[in-house]
């Protein structure tokens, strides 16, 4: 019965492990689990920028709060306002690009 | 079931070498398959740890003593809530916690980062399971749960009777759970380094793990204090013990880490910082778990030391810190700062500042910590320090940072103007100026204590900047939806869950340290020693032994008092405390004196919580030296009867063995009921603590503002921002 269990146990690991390079086809080492195939990889360049624009999003609405709530004057909000959403143009144009020769 | 167990080990082991190689070649040959591949070792761990666990977990729920770990943990009469607990009591036991703990919580990093930073997943996975390999394989060769004895005995050693409290079924997991979870934060920074890829994105997609962690962690020291608290019979909550501070100092850290990774993600500054203290806060976690493990330092909470263990964590440890230093000074370049400080009077300034101060704190305990070691080191004897060491250096600092807790809330990122600033700062510097006030008036004696003045007016500068925060968000939300206030107030936190939950947070920590200042620097304590029928005075009160109790019973004796506590002639509370002796297994103590002179006491305190203070209470009656002459005439004549017995047929000798058992067992009650009708006197510590209940409030608001900042953000804000952001580009560009 222990035997069994551990060889049960054994085999679950192996079927496990081991699906990537069964889904991949013969060649294996090349290929991605058909879920995952689904979805193409993002390129690093493009992960970056996703991650500094969802950042920047933050910072927009964290300083628009920051004024709604008074902490921020107009003229120090209209400042910091514009030095944002010009960065968030820029991780935009920048994000354009990557996507695009990504594309290509 | 235990041949199973230990299969499950060496198959965990293996796969888990298999993993990082695959993991490794994954990533420097670019195959996903590999990549994959090893991802899914971590969550066949996860499978192979759950069911090494439960096995273990069913051997101490059916008393299965063929277990070492079983018989000299649990017994058959320790409670079922107890004997779950007991699993990670032991060394073995808790080792396996981790290796569970860390696979589970591993598994879920990966599973949630497979789509994504895909260049440092396979390292963090590489780095994941080098840390499953390690303790799986400290599991096998020197902590094995699974080993077994061909002799059971027929009964186990039983918990440590300090060990059975109700905590005990959650501090140790909390604990390890934050140890556990910030390995995740320390591979995916390691990862990013060996990649290079160090810009905000490793902690976009650890953040959660290292707010959960930071949460569970602090759970589990607060915990740990109400453990204290009520159950080690001394009446702090806090002792500067070893194994306290060793999971204090990662908290601190990762407190840090949590506030300067904004500045990172907005700023793009700060990078070797962020970078260097979750690696210091990766290697303070595993610090923290050898401190448990290797009883090295002198605590009530450290395992027997182990020489091959220790040599084993002193290893991992050096290479976490070599590796981790290593890499920092390879990519310096990269972890430039994209951007500076615009002002001095700005969020990110006041941020810095309490990350300095963090740090100074994690310092000073490390150093008071190891102090014992450092003093071997050099004068070839371990110098304890205890509490008084600590205090000049951490009140100070404690001050800093709950006044920084309440500056950042109120102050703005990047840039702020004097105007704002005072505008902002009007009402909590009021709120701190009115608590002096009141407390130099109605306080008397308060002077006495300048730094418990100066954390009160400190934390109302905290509250009022929080609450004052809440207000205004409310005030504009209203302003811009005209929803009723208290929809209002929920609707700005559901969608700035980040921001109103830290809020949230540094009210509750400022709750917390008013408790600390209190009932340390106004705590009234004595000790009594007293007989039915005596009183004694203490801030006030009169509290007068009224009665003993005495309980025997087969797990263990018990004796009791009940005090009456009044204050000008009106009763204020009943207090009922013990003081329970557990036999030795020790025959050499003799058969009746093993039920008396054991050293495996537990004590029970009597306590009145209230709001504005605690009256607490443990008596000690660790003396039963009236009782010793008739002890000691038991043991002479129950061994002379068993002598006796052993020389009878074996057939005869069950049968009287039993009634001479039976007898002893009167003998044992009736001796223990002595207390009750021949009380002697017996020691009492009385104290009565101002405010404790505000620490444990607050740590209950620090865990729900946790608890808010963990919750994912909706959906719909997210969008909400999307949309103005491409509303702003397309003006921009259309100008």
């Amino acid at each position: 019965m222990e035997f069994l269990l551990v060889m049960v146990a054994a085999a679950a690991v192996i079927v496990i492990v081991s699906a990537p390079f069964r889904r991949g086809g013969a060649g294996g080492a090349g290929g991605t689990g058909a879920a995952e195939a689904e979805e193409a990889p993002v390129k690093p360049d493009v992960a970056d920028l996703e991650a500094a624009r969802e950042a920047k999003y933050r910072e927009i609405r964290d300083a628009e709060l920051d004024h709604q709530t008074g902490k921020l004057s107009d003229e120090d909000f209209r400042l910091v306002d514009d030095a944002l959403r010009a960065e968030a143009i820029s991780i935009l144009r920048a994000l354009d690009r990557a996507k695009g020769s990504q594309a290509r | 079931m235990a041949a199973v167990g230990r299969a499950l080990l060496i198959l965990g082991l293996v796969v888990a070498i298999y993993g990082v190689g695959a993991s490794l070649y994954g990533a420097r040959t670019g195959q996903r398959a590999w990549v994959d591949s090893g991802r899914r070792c971590m969550y066949a761990i996860a499978g192979l740890m759950t069911f090494a666990f439960l096995i273990i977990e069913v051997a101490f729920l059916r008393s299965d003593f063929s277990y070492t770990i079983v018989s000299g943990a649990s017994s058959t009469t320790t409670p079922t809530f107890y004997k779950a607990a007991a699993v990670w009591s032991t060394q073995q036991g808790s080792l396996l916690l981790w290796v569970w703990l860390l696979s589970v919580w591993s598994t879920l990093a990966l599973f949630l980062t497979r789509r994504r930073v895909r260049e440092l997943v396979p390292y963090a996975t590489a780095i994941l399971l080098g840390f499953c390999t390690f303790f799986t394989a400290l599991a096998i060769l020197f902590a094995n749960p699974f080993s077994t004895t061909a002799n059971p005995p027929a009964e186990g050693a039983g918990l440590d009777p300090l060990l059975r409290h109700t905590t005990m079924m959650i501090h140790p997991p909390m604990v390890y759970t934050g140890y556990t979870m910030l390995a995740i934060p320390f591979a995916f920074a390691l990862a990013a380094l060996i990649t290079g890829r160090l810009n905000a994105e490793w902690i976009q997609v650890t953040r959660r793990f290292a707010l959960a962690a930071w949460l569970c962690l602090g759970i589990g020291v607060l915990l740990g204090a109400r453990w204290s608290y009520t159950e080690l019979g001394w009446g702090g909550y806090w002792a500067w013990d070893p194994v306290e501070n060793a999971a204090l100092m990662p908290w601190l850290l990762s407190t840090a880490f949590l506030h300067s990774i904004m500045i990172q993600e907005k700023r793009g500054m700060l990078k070797v910082w962020n970078v260097s203290l979750i690696l210091a806060t990766g290697t303070m976690a595993i610090i923290g778990t050898f401190l448990v493990r290797s009883g090295i330092l002198s605590s009530i909470h450290a395992f027997v030391s182990d020489p091959t263990l220790n040599i084993s964590f002193v290893a991992l440890i050096a290479v976490m810190i070599i590796t981790s230093v290593s890499l920092v000074i390879y990519r310096r370049a990269d972890l430039r700062s994209e951007s500076r400080l615009d002002s001095l009077l700005s969020r990110e300034a006041v941020f810095l500042f309490q990350n300095m101060v963090l740090v100074a704190l994690t310092a000073v305990i490390f150093w008071f910590t190891f102090f014992p070691l450092i003093s071997e080191a050099i004068t070839g004897t371990q110098q304890s320090v205890g509490p008084p060491a600590f205090r000049p250096y951490v009140v100070p600092l404690a001050l800093i940072i709950v006044l920084l807790s309440g500056i950042g809330p109120i102050i703005a990122w990047r840039r702020v103007t004097l105007t704002n600033l005072r505008r902002s700062f009007a009402f909590p510097a009021a709120a701190a100026l009115v608590t002096l006030v009141v407390l130099l008036t109605v306080a008397s004696g308060v002077w006495a204590h300048p730094f418990a003045l100066l954390m009160f007016c400190f934390a109302a500068f905290a509250l009022a900047a929080v609450a004052q925060e809440f207000w205004r968000g409310v005030r504009a939300r209203r302003a811009m939806t005209h929803e009723a206030a208290p929809l209002a107030l929920v609707s700005l936190v559901r969608r700035n869950r980040r921001r109103y939950g830290g809020y949230t947070v540094h009210a509750g920590l400022a709750v917390l340290l008013i408790g600390v200042a209190a009932s340390s620097s106004f705590q009234h304590s004595r000790y009594a020693t007293m007989r039915p029928g005596q009183s004694a005075s203490i801030d006030g009160y009169n509290v007068r032994y009224v009665k003993p109790t005495a309980t025997p019973s087969s797990e263990k004796i018990s004796f009791g008092a009940v005090l009456d506590v009044s204050k000008n002639g009106h009763h204020v509370t009943t207090l009922h405390t013990s003081y329970g002796l557990y036999p030795s297994q020790d025959p050499s103590l003799g058969v009746v004196g093993r039920f008396f002179n054991s050293g495996s006491v537990e004590s029970r305190i009597g306590l009145d919580a209230g709001f504005t203070h605690d009256i607490w209470t443990v008596v000690n009656v660790g003396n039963v030296s009236p009782l010793q002459a008739d002890i000691t005439k038991g043991d002479r004549l129950f061994a002379s009867a068993m002598s006796t017995v052993s020389k009878l047929p074996p057939a005869q000798q069950q049968g009287r063995m039993n009634t001479l058992f039976l007898y002893r067992d009167q003998l044992v009650g009736e001796l223990t009921r002595r207390f009750v009708t021949h009380p002697w006197p017996v020691q009492f510590l009385l104290i009565v603590s101002p405010l404790v209940t505000w620490l444990w409030l607050g740590g209950i608001i620090v865990g729900l503002g946790g608890l808010i900042a963990l919750w994912p953000i909706p959906v719909l804000a997210r969008r909400r921002v999307r949309s103005a952001a491409y509303a702003a580009r397309l003006a921009r560009e259309l100008a």
